[in-house]
């Protein structure tokens, strides 16, 4: 079976969902595909969730210019889709004179790249902001733009809103072949105008497919390790170190659910999800110099995700060779930040190339609030909603008050996974990391899903969560 | 004096029998529990050795829930299931249930929330993250409530009694047990349960071993094992690999006490249970805390006797006793692992719960003028002392000491 489409986005990252969000806006017909099953399962699940105000890299890189952009989105993007954002604002900190001549340096680049209020800071007007901070720093560039945001959660919204506005949704479907106007999936074909590649990881090899061979990606691993609530009293702000050349260093983040987490590390051609305790040591003690109230009691939990650097070290965005197949790779940090810039630079592409008629539909809908949730309610809204659904009255995640409510509508959106139920919601992310919620959790999605419990599964094919029914295969 | 409810929170072993001595006391009392069904953590203990020395009889987890909730019936107890407390301010208990949020004006609260299960996480274990790592107790629920195997090939980190008595639950249901792994020198669960749920069938137990690594992308796929020294870190060359599809964790339950922390209850850093007084009051007045959310006892049956003082105390109290002050801290001399109660009066006896560190032969423990002798402590069993009102000869602090006596 084959269908037509204007375009054919390959990957539900946070680059693929914000292109298929912002072309919704146009009277196209748009597929998205992931071949995971769910979106938001690649890189986009395990960063920093950092908003970078993107004083960073050098001005004339793709990167640096789609950042700050991409930074400024974001704040209309709240309005719009009622994000998970916060700018809460970065600190460069320095120990010393030498140290801050490099401020200096990041300041002027930051100003040059059109960052907004840029300042550094010290003595008093530092420790106000920053009161735990370690007495060896003398000074920091303080960028109030930058901000925290919840990135699986904005690529679900960015994925439910295309979805609303017409962009077909194909989760479960391997791009496994591609050609001129044709992307064939493990489940179908689709002929199509435009191929948007951003694949992450798997960008090059969606490129060779084509045909093309003009790039490498090369992967970049980077742990991250996640802090009781208990450590949030200990930082307002993200804080950075003076940057390597292979990362920004090992940051201390407050995220928006109240944790704080550490990290990342940087390791060159790792491109798989260990975590390791000599990583660890080192990460727990680069942040010690930062905060030195941190200890390893406080942690919870630990990830790693896997950055997708691309040959020249810079995003590549742009038309290729085969006609209609456009690159969007190599999306490394800061691409969760640039996101909805790339996602305006795919829009003026098309329109430079001018072959496809890009209409603005007359009943887009921008405007989406998000579903209500137990944890950040009052108890008179709460009551409101448990009034429209008994099921708010129902916590099913005690440590994270998650109730039944929200579970149902994660799985009616789309979340068909453990996993998946777990970024939509936080159910199973908090103290006792689902001991206590798995099993109804289970119960409610076969429920939902109308499938037996055997066939419910933490991240899709091949991770099944129970063997055997004993009750009904003695 | 005030009608106002005693509510207990939390409808485990220890809110059932702290309801039923309030209630005993005439207190109109109000249980609030998140389940259908009250009775906790017991309703998925289906093997025996429950309620001997509270019922003189050999129960399961559920029967003894059972009995439990029936007297707490039968004295008038009015249950308030599916209800969650979502947190207490002074007395006022707020719930939300399938009716809405509410707050109960109480005139005084016991906090039975019970534990939870030290997650993977807390422990770090390097390696994938693949469907298939679970804690014990979920594994219990798996098998027990919901009648799922959670997988084939099993491997078990940590010699709790819940991950012992899986051992045995599993093999039963025809899983493979290939390995229990424990970091310590000894095992964590009791004795019985080592020979009746390993040695029995044939499981082996490595002590002083650790998982080093998971692998597996989707579904675990295997373990890596290593001994570790005296620091508990990996002995190099001493590693082997098994194949299995499941790790299940058994490492250590910690008092659940986010509701006592939202009563700003002080909680003990080291134990994560609330520091109580003689009577079981937490340091916040009129709220009281008893059983595993206050620490994790071994036995139902000594947890009955502790959850029924709570219950009758939170009476007295919500009917206007005014209790004895208790100024004299209890002080831990290092040998224990943690000591309940955290200040004592001095005017009445007083019953001290404590663990040692160490496993011990012939010990005295002593407060004051008061001392008594064991043949032995394991860390892994709570004991009790009860202390009489005039061995508190110090009024400034009480230290309880242990003291070799052999
Ligand atoms: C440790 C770490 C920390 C980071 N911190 C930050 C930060 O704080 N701020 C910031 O701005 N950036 C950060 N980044 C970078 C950011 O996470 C990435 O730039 C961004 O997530 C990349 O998004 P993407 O959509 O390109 O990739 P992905 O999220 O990987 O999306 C690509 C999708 O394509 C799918 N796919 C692959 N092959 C196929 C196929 N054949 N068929 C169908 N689908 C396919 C994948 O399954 C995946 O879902 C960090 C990265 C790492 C690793
Ligand atoms: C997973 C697990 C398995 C165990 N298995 C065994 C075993 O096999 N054998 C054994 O002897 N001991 C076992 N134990 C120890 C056992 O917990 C105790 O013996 C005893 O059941 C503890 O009683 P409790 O009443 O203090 O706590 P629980 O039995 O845990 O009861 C606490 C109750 O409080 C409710 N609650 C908590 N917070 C709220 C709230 N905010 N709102 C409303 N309700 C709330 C909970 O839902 C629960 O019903 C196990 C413990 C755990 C955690």
């Amino acid at each position: 079976m084959k269908k037509l489409y204007d375009i054919v986005i390959i990957g539900a990252g946070i680059a693929g969902s914000a292109i298929a969000r912002e072309l919704s806006r146009y009277d196209l017909k748009i597929a998205l595909l992931e071949k995971e099953a769910d979106a938001a399962f690649g890189v986009s699940k395990a960063n920093s969730g950092i908003v970078h105000a993107g004083f960073h890299s050098a001005p004339g890189m793709v990167k640096s210019r789609l950042c700050v952009r991409g930074n400024y989105l974001y704040g209309e993007l709240k309005d719009e889709l009622d994000l998970p954002f916060e700018r809460k604002g970065e600190l460069m900190i320095a120990r010393g004179a030498e140290d801050e001549e490099k401020l200096e340096f990041f300041l002027k680049q930051g100003n040059q790249l059109g960052v907004p209020d840029l300042k550094i800071v010290r003595g008093e007007e530092l420790r106000r902001l920053e009161p735990q901070l370690s007495d060896e720093i003398t000074a920091a560039l303080y960028a109030p733009s930058a901000g925290v945001i919840n990135p699986y959660e904005t690529v679900y919204r960015f994925v439910q809103n295309a979805m609303q506005n017409g962009v077909e949704f194909f989760p479960d479907s391997e791009v496994v072949a591609v050609a001129e106007g044709i992307v064939e999936t493990t489940e179908q074909t689709f002929e199509t105008k435009y191929i948007i590649n951003a694949a992450g990881l798997n960008a090059a090899k969606i490129a060779e497919m084509a045909g093309l061979h003009t790039f490498d990606i090369k992967p970049r691993k980077g742990q991250e390790y996640l802090l009781d609530r208990k450590a949030s009293a200990l930082v307002n702000h993200v804080i950075f170190p003076l940057p390597s050349k292979t990362s920004k260093g090992i940051l201390v983040i407050p995220t928006l659910d109240g944790t704080v987490m550490i990290g990342p590390s940087a390791e060159d051609g790792r491109d798989d999800d260990t975590t390791t305790n000599d990583v660890f040591d080192a990460i727990l003690a680069s942040t010690r110099t930062i905060i030195p109230s941190i200890t390893p009691k406080l942690l919870i939990s630990a990830f790693a995700g896997v950055r997708p650097v691309a040959t020249g070290d810079d995003f590549i965005i742009g038309p290729t060779g085969v006609k209609g197949f456009i690159n969007v790779a190599g999306i490394q940090s800061p691409g969760l930040t640039a996101a909805p810039a790339i996602a305006e630079a795919v829009v003026a592409i098309l329109k430079k190339n001018g072959d496809l008629l890009l209409n603005k539909k007359s009943d887009f809908i921008a405007y989406v609030p998000r579903h209500p949730k137990a944890r950040t309610m009052g108890k008179e809204d709460l009551s409101r909603s448990v009034a429209l659904d008994p099921h708010f009255g129902k916590l099913v995640c005690r440590c994270e008050h998650v109730s039944e409510a929200e579970i149902r509508q994660a799985v009616r959106e789309g979340a068909s996974t453990l996993d998946g139920i777990k970024l939509r919601t936080r159910a199973g992310m908090g103290r006792c990391q689902g001991g206590f919620c798995t099993y109804r959790i289970l119960e409610i999605m076969a429920e939902e899903l109308g499938v037996p419990m055997t066939e419910l599964t933490k991240k899709g094919a091949n991770s099944a969560l129970l063997a055997k029914d004993l009750k009904n295969d003695r | 004096m005030t009608d106002k409810p005693v509510v207990i929170v939390g409808g485990g072993p220890a809110g059932l029998i702290a309801a039923t001595a309030a209630a005993e006391q005439g207190a109109n009392v109000i249980l609030v529990d998140r389940e259908k069904h009250a009775g906790g953590i017991l309703n998925q203990c289906i093997h025996t050795g429950f309620g001997l020395a509270f019922y003189k009889e050999e129960l399961t987890g559920p029967e003894f829930a059972e009995r439990a909730a029936a007297s707490a019936l039968v004295k008038g107890v009015k249950f308030m299931n599916e209800t969650s407390v979502l947190s207490v301010s002074g007395k006022t208990v707020s719930v939300i249930n399938e009716h809405g949020v509410s707050d109960i004006d109480a005139g005084a609260v016991v906090l039975c929330t019970g534990c939870r299960e030290r997650p993977r996480g807390a422990l770090h274990i390097p390696g994938t993250r693949p469907a298939g790592v679970y804690t014990a107790g979920l594994a219990q629920k798996l098998v027990n409530i919901a009648g799922f195997l959670p997988g084939k090939r099993i491997v078990i980190l940590g010699s709790g009694d819940i991950g012992l008595i899986m051992a045995r639950r599993l093999t039963l249901e025809g899983a493979e047990v290939l390995a229990v792994v424990e970091v310590m020198p000894a095992p964590g669960g009791l004795r019985r349960n080592i020979v009746q749920c390993l040695d029995d069938f044939g499981i082996p137990l490595y002590l002083s071993h650790t998982v080093t690594d998971i692998r597996g992308k989707n579904r675990v796929e295997g373990v890596t094992i290593a001994k570790v020294d005296e620091k508990f870190n990996p002995v190099e060359g001493t590693s082997f690999d098994l194949d299995c599809d499941t790790l299940l964790l058994s490492v250590g339950l910690i008092p659940e006490n986010e509701i006592a922390e939202t009563a700003g209850a002080e909680i003990d850093p080291a134990s994560n249970g609330m520091l109580v007084d003689e009577n079981l009051m937490t340091t916040v007045d009129g709220v009281f805390g008893c059983g595993n959310a206050l620490h994790v006892h071994n036995l139902v049956d000594d947890l009955a006797v502790e959850a029924a003082q709570a219950g009758k105390n939170a009476a007295l109290y919500a009917a206007g006793h005014v209790f004895a002050p208790c100024t004299i801290p209890v002080v831990n001399d290092g040998a224990f692992g943690n000591v309940v109660p955290a200040r004592v009066s001095g005017t009445q006896p007083a019953v001290i719960r404590f663990r040692v560190r160490r496993p011990q032969k012939g010990a005295a423990v002593s407060v004051g003028t008061f001392s008594k002798r064991f043949a032995h402590l394991q860390p892994n069993t709570m004991e009790s002392v009860t202390v009489p009102a005039d061995a508190f000869t110090d009024k400034k602090e009480a230290v309880l000491c242990l003291n070799n006596t052999l």
